[in-house]
């Protein structure tokens, strides 16, 4: 045990990608791709218009992720490496186009702790009244309804495009599960089947999604 | 009932709620709380929003014609690197 604070280590299966990378493996890359491409071009499309530029930002990305192999020091994961690639690679495209960016990527950093997998509470404890009141813990500062049109709200693309960088930035486990749960429609049981976890643990991963894409949803409705 | 929910207590049984895998005295303690607090109303309203929304986003795979121009970028990389 050691008293400083802990360095960023990437995960056995990251290092063992980013060896099998270095390395000129085609597999590795084909398996990464596979992971990560879908997201990335999400990732593109919150700083460009339109679906094809996205695509060509995304195919530049892996460009740029391959030249940077050996530089690379793994002081953050792979994934986000590949994400901070693509999302710079985006941002500068769509100002040449000259859009604003109405909600970026970025946006979701001013949510604390949103890409971590650490224990905390659904709600910040800020919105809550504290020890000393009278009502202690209750809201504070109430949500507010949203005015969304649950028939509608398919249709705003934004919105949409929001949500689903919303998920990617998601810690692993969470995004899986909330991801299998909430978009595939699959059920807790085939969930925990397929993975390998408890019911138990399902329902924390997904309450910690949920709860996260709630307030990134909030964020953006408010 | 003696021990009332607090709405911070509240938030972090929602998914549990939903998902049935409460007792029944907490569920009706839940839903006690639910019917005189505004706002777990609506904070129960919008986490069945969230979820409700999640359902109309859809997964994509990768089409094949990216998979074969990444594959390219991959070998022009590798003669690149001089391997
Ligand atoms: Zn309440």
């Amino acid at each position: 045990m050691t008293a400083s604070p802990p360095a960023f280590e990437l995960s056995p299966t990251e290092q063992a990608q980013l060896a099998a990378l270095r390395r000129g493996d085609e597999n590795a890359f084909r398996e990464l791709v596979a992971e990560y491409h879908g997201a990335m071009v999400r990732i593109a499309q919150m700083f460009v218009d339109d679906r094809d530029i996205a695509e060509q930002v995304a195919q530049e990305a892996w460009l740029g992720v391959l030249r940077g192999l050996e530089r690379f020091q793994g002081r953050s994961s792979l994934k986000t490496w590949l994400f901070t690639i693509v999302s710079n690679l985006a941002k500068t495209r769509g100002k040449r186009e000259k859009r604003t960016i109405p909600f970026s990527f970025f946006a979701l950093r001013k949510l604390e702790n949103y890409d971590q997998d650490t224990d905390e509470p659904a709600v910040p404890e800020n919105r809550f009244r504290d020890a000393k009141d009278l009502y202690a813990g209750h809201w504070a500062m109430k949500p507010v309804p949203w005015e969304v049109d649950p028939e509608r709200v398919a249709l705003n693309s934004e919105l949409m495009k929001y949500l689903e960088a919303a998920v990617e930035m998601l810690p692993e486990q969470q995004r899986i599960v909330i991801t299998l749960r909430d978009i595939q429609g699959w059920t807790a049981e085939e969930v925990c089947n397929a993975l390998g976890i408890a019911e138990t643990n399902q329902r924390v991963l997904l309450h910690r999604a949920r709860s996260k894409v709630r307030r990134a949803m909030e964020e953006y409705l408010q | 009932m003696t021990n009332e929910l607090t709405c911070q207590e509240l938030v972090e049984l929602v998914t549990d709620y939903f998902e049935n895998a409460l007792t029944e005295t907490e569920r009706a303690r839940v839903e006690q709380h639910l019917a005189s607090c505004d706002g777990c109303d609506t904070y129960v309203e919008q986490m069945r929003e969230t979820i409700e929304t999640l359902g109309k986003l859809q997964e994509k795979d990768v089409s094949a014609e990216a998979q074969e121009k990444l594959l390219t970028v991959f070998r022009d990389w590798r003669l690149e690197t001089g391997e």
